[in-house]
């Protein structure tokens, strides 16, 4: 089988031929998913229910204008009548789509004002789009996190990686860090965006909504089933757009709790390390794993980037001159492109980590590095 | 006028420079008619081969030929290609090929505007597709432009922007000449309830022209000055905001939907009682729907955003207006239907392209409905639905009824008849492969498959090689349709009479085939039936 045509895919042409019963069609989905919140559940419904009428109609509509095709042809012997118009029909056609309208528009005006009612929520989750990825800020618990696309399947997507994407489980839609809420409690999701508008979807919740910069959008959720639920940005958002998955995970109550604890104490850890002298060897261990979480979208994994938009860092003038540009244009970011101030995005460590690795490998060997503290202080 | 007094008796008017000279000076509706719709389907070749690079990139999953940021690219420009340079020059090809002689003028009221408004064109379409070749490639934020991300385009930005410009200005030009044109030269004692329905659509397009383009004018100079002139009319930073971009470009973005779609109906209003041997049914109230679509046009832009979080009544407002956009949508359907009904129809390949466009286009519709509803719009939106819903009504709509309207009227703009067989198979490989092509992106969209990606998840690809598969033969099969009109417009073909069909009614089929170069130097009888 060559590389670009699977199996499945050669499944699906003699699926589209009609050899196959229409059954088989149910694993490729072909509806909406009815999801798991009782939001969900009702835009699916009112999504059938809108489905339905119009196949009713259409049925109608075409049934009759086949008919007509049939019957009303000139091979027929049949003579064209002459009528130009008649008052009743006319009136009927336009009184019945005003009623179906009406009954469309009532219940789905009873689901937007559920959908928009965001009272009484237990708990609040910022979220925040970056390109490419997501930072998810737990308001009351004071801890967050970034989440993005799983470094294998990064590996995977990139153009002639030569790893066959369909052996991947969940491909582009598996994250480092998952977003876990608790289930049967109300939560509300606040989102906003650090750069370009970016738009959060898990199907399974019912609704995306944008996280615009500069603005907060909020909407709410309460899920009824654990499990993991997949979505992703769902508004351009530039080159890695379709990069920049949402993996939901929903477990009881308890369960989250101890995960809550979990993170916040790993958060304390990580961001212990800024005092204490690093080695070169740690910090070119953390680095790599840095690079090809924050970096490697852009500037690539060998290093090459994708001139002229995404810049070199083997033998650039950045990452192999004065460690003091270099770390000035990590924090900060450089305007007028989409480097992005990282400043804002990772810790001390990670920040004096990853610019120590750029420096020393990548095709570098600059020899020189940077300490946490040091970041500290340049912040 | 007065070159007919300087040549005395020998007035035959068809006297005009040859050669380039011909095109490049002409002042004619029919030559610049033919321009604008060779042009139109120079594009649409250019744009289609944009959209099978799109298609090819999605046979599979994974990245196989081209960057992700150049895949962004070939969908805005294809977005913008087909749009502005092969629906809407189109249709003001029909337009100034048929407005004059459908109402009985010699030609169009301004007739060197006429020609400016063309020539800006090729220009226009010069400088969006240069920015392939520049640092950073062409712009690919999308057609919709939203800032910030457009601000993020690298040199493009200055040529789209200044090119989205010429195009504005070609069309209001050729918006006030149709309006001019409709309503000072029609023949003497022709009313305006007496016009063919494909003026009636034209004269209401050109009103949601004049109405719109400015407006996209204005918020394409926003971007311009928010990126060089240190504005913040989308910088939240600065006290502007994204959103904003998006009310004002919807506030076109809307019309615009229906400047492409009006003249279709129009098209296919003149045809559909050609072939069913019957007047159209419901004239009037067809005039009525026509107007009342352009008036709601106006009132339901934000259905096109009900994600980026505005007020619950703004979201209902948007909601109901944009239904009730289905109901004189619906009074055409079933008038075009009534047409049908009891007439002595045959299918020569424009009925066929007719019958497929109103099927066809109601599924669309159906689609454009349930988008309507705002809960559920909170799961369609920016998804494969979207995309199908669109391509729906705008390839299996309009440039149906384009197809349809050249097979149409090309005996009458050759005087020869067009290959019968070919235009038939012409017309079953596009039905077919059309709906290959963009059915299968309801389910891709409904089971979760966001647009605009250059890649996705696995189980998102058997409908993704499938609509492949479609758009390569829908893509090839075009080249029919060139096939069919280099035959026509060369001679070889049936002498076509005056009037081309046996159905077919109006002024522009008392004209001989090819029409005299000016279509009526003296005004014709108005005969009401």
């Amino acid at each position: 089988m060559s590389d670009f045509v699977s199996n499945r895919q050669i499944k699906a042409l003699i699926l589209c031929a009609g050899l196959m019963p229409a059954t088989a069609l149910a694993e490729y989905g072909l509806n909406m998913t009815r999801g798991v919140t009782t939001i969900s559940r009702e835009i699916y419904d009112l999504h059938m229910l809108a489905f339905i009428m119009v196949s009713i109609i259409g049925l109608i509509v075409f049934g009759l204008m086949i008919w007509s095709i049939i019957h009303h042809r000139k091979s027929k012997g049949v003579k064209a009548s002459q009528f130009r118009h008649n008052s009743n029909w006319e009136t009927v056609w336009t009184i019945i789509p005003i009623l179906i309208l009406l009954s469309f528009a009532a219940p789905a005006t009873r689901t937007l004002i559920e959908l928009e009612d965001i009272e009484d929520t237990e708990m609040t989750i910022k979220v925040t789009g970056y390109q490419w990825r997501w930072h998810y800020q737990y308001l009351e618990e004071d801890f967050g996190f970034f989440s993005s696309l799983a470094s294998d399947h990064n590996e995977a997507r990139q153009k002639n990686s030569g790893i066959d994407v369909s052996k991947i489980e969940n491909y582009l839609l598996e994250v480092d860090n998952p977003v876990v809420i608790p289930v049967e409690t109300k939560i509300r999701f606040l989102l906003t965006s650090n750069d370009v508008i970016h738009a959060w979807w898990v199907p399974e919740l019912g609704w995306k909504r944008d996280a615009i910069p500069g603005f907060i959008n909020s909407n709410w959720t309460m899920v009824t089933e654990p499990g993991i639920y997949r979505g992703q940005c769902a508004e351009l958002c530039g080159r890695d757009h379709g990069f920049m998955p949402v993996v939901l995970k929903a477990v009881p109550q308890e369960e989250y709790l101890q995960w809550a604890k979990d993170m916040k104490q790993q958060q304390a850890e990580a961001a212990s390390g800024v005092d204490r002298e690093w080695t070169m060897a740690e910090l070119m261990e953390r680095g790599e794993s840095v690079y090809t979480t924050a970096c490697v979208s852009c500037h690539q994994a060998n290093g090459q980037g994708l001139p002229p938009v995404f810049p070199a860092l083997t033998g650039s003038p950045i990452a192999t001159g004065p460690i003091s540009d270099h770390i000035s244009i990590v924090i900060d970011g450089m305007q007028g492109t989409t480097m992005p101030a990282f400043g804002e995005q990772l810790n001390a460590v990670d920040i004096a980590a990853v610019i120590t690795f750029e420096r020393n490998a990548l095709g570098n060997s600059v020899g020189d590095m940077v300490q946490p503290a040091e970041i500290q202080a340049a912040q | 006028m007065s070159e007919a007094v300087l040549n005395g008796v020998e007035h035959q008017h068809d006297h005009h420079p040859t050669g380039i000279k011909r095109w490049l000076f002409t002042t004619n509706h029919k030559d610049i008619g033919t321009l604008y719709l060779c042009f139109s389907l120079l594009m649409f070749f250019i744009g289609g081969a944009m959209a099978l690079v799109i298609r090819a990139e999605l046979f599979s999953p994974g990245i196989q030929y081209v960057d992700p940021q150049f895949f962004n690219s070939m969908t805005t420009m294809h977005a913008l290609i087909m749009v502005f340079g092969v629906v809407m020059p189109g249709t003001v090809g029909f337009a100034n090929w048929m407005l004059p002689m459908m109402i009985g003028a010699p030609d169009m009221a301004l007739p060197r505007m006429n020609n400016w408004s063309f020539w800006i064109l090729p220009f226009a379409f010069t400088l969006l597709l240069m920015t392939l070749l520049l640092p950073g490639g062409g712009p690919a934020g999308g057609w919709t432009m939203y800032p910030p991300l457009m601000l993020q385009t690298e040199h493009a930005l200055p040529f789209v922007i200044f090119a989205v410009h010429f195009m504005g200005v070609s069309s209001v030009m050729g918006a006030i000449n149709i309006v001019a044109t409709i309503l000072n030269m029609r023949a003497p004692g022709m009313k305006l309830l007496d016009m063919p329905l494909f003026v009636w659509t034209w004269l209401v397009t050109a009103f949601l022209l004049i109405g719109s383009i400015p407006v996209l004018a204005g918020a394409v100079t926003m971007l311009l000055t928010d990126k060089f002139f240190g504005t913040s009319f989308f910088d939240a930073a600065g006290g502007g905001d994204p959103v904003l971009f998006q009310h004002v470009f919807w506030f076109f973005g809307h019309p615009e939907v229906y400047i492409l779609i009006l003249p279709a109906f129009g098209v296919v209003s003149q045809i559909i009682p050609t072939f069913a041997r019957k007047p159209l049914f419901g004239y009037v109230s067809m005039v009525y729907a026509t107007c009342s679509i352009a008036l709601l046009s106006f009132i339901v832009w934000a259905h096109h955003m009900f994600t980026v979080g505005m007020p619950l009544a703004a979201e209902l407002f948007f909601m109901y207006a944009t239904m009730s956009i289905a109901v004189p949508t619906g009074v055409k359907i079933f008038n075009w239907i009534a047409t049908m009904w009891r007439g002595e129809m045959t299918f020569e390949t424009p009925m066929l392209f007719a019958v497929a466009f109103v099927i066809l286009f109601t599924i669309g519709g159906f689609s454009g409905l349930m988008l309507g509803i705002a809960p559920v719009d909170f799961q369609y939106h920016d998804t494969y639905f979207v995309v199908a819903h669109f391509h729906y009504v705008l390839v299996s709509g309009a440039i149906f009824s384009m197809m349809a309207g050249a097979y149409y009227w090309l005996p009458k703009w050759t005087g020869y008849m067009y290959d019968e067989k070919l235009g038939k198979l012409h017309f079953w490989l596009s039905v077919v492969s059309v709906n290959l092509l963009f059915f299968p992106q309801h389910f891709l969209g409904l089971a979760g498959m966001p647009r605009r990606i250059p890649d996705y998840s696995t189980q998102f690809s058997e409908w993704n090689a499938i609509s492949s598969v479609g758009g390569f033969v829908f893509g090839f099969s075009q080249l029919i349709l060139v096939w069919v009109i280099i035959k026509s417009a060369r001679g070889h073909g049936e002498k076509a009479t005056a009037q081309v069909w046996e159905g077919a009614n109006g002024l522009e089929w008392t004209l001989s085939s090819p029409p005299p170069y000016h279509s009526f130097e003296v005004p014709p009888k108005i005969s009401r039936s």
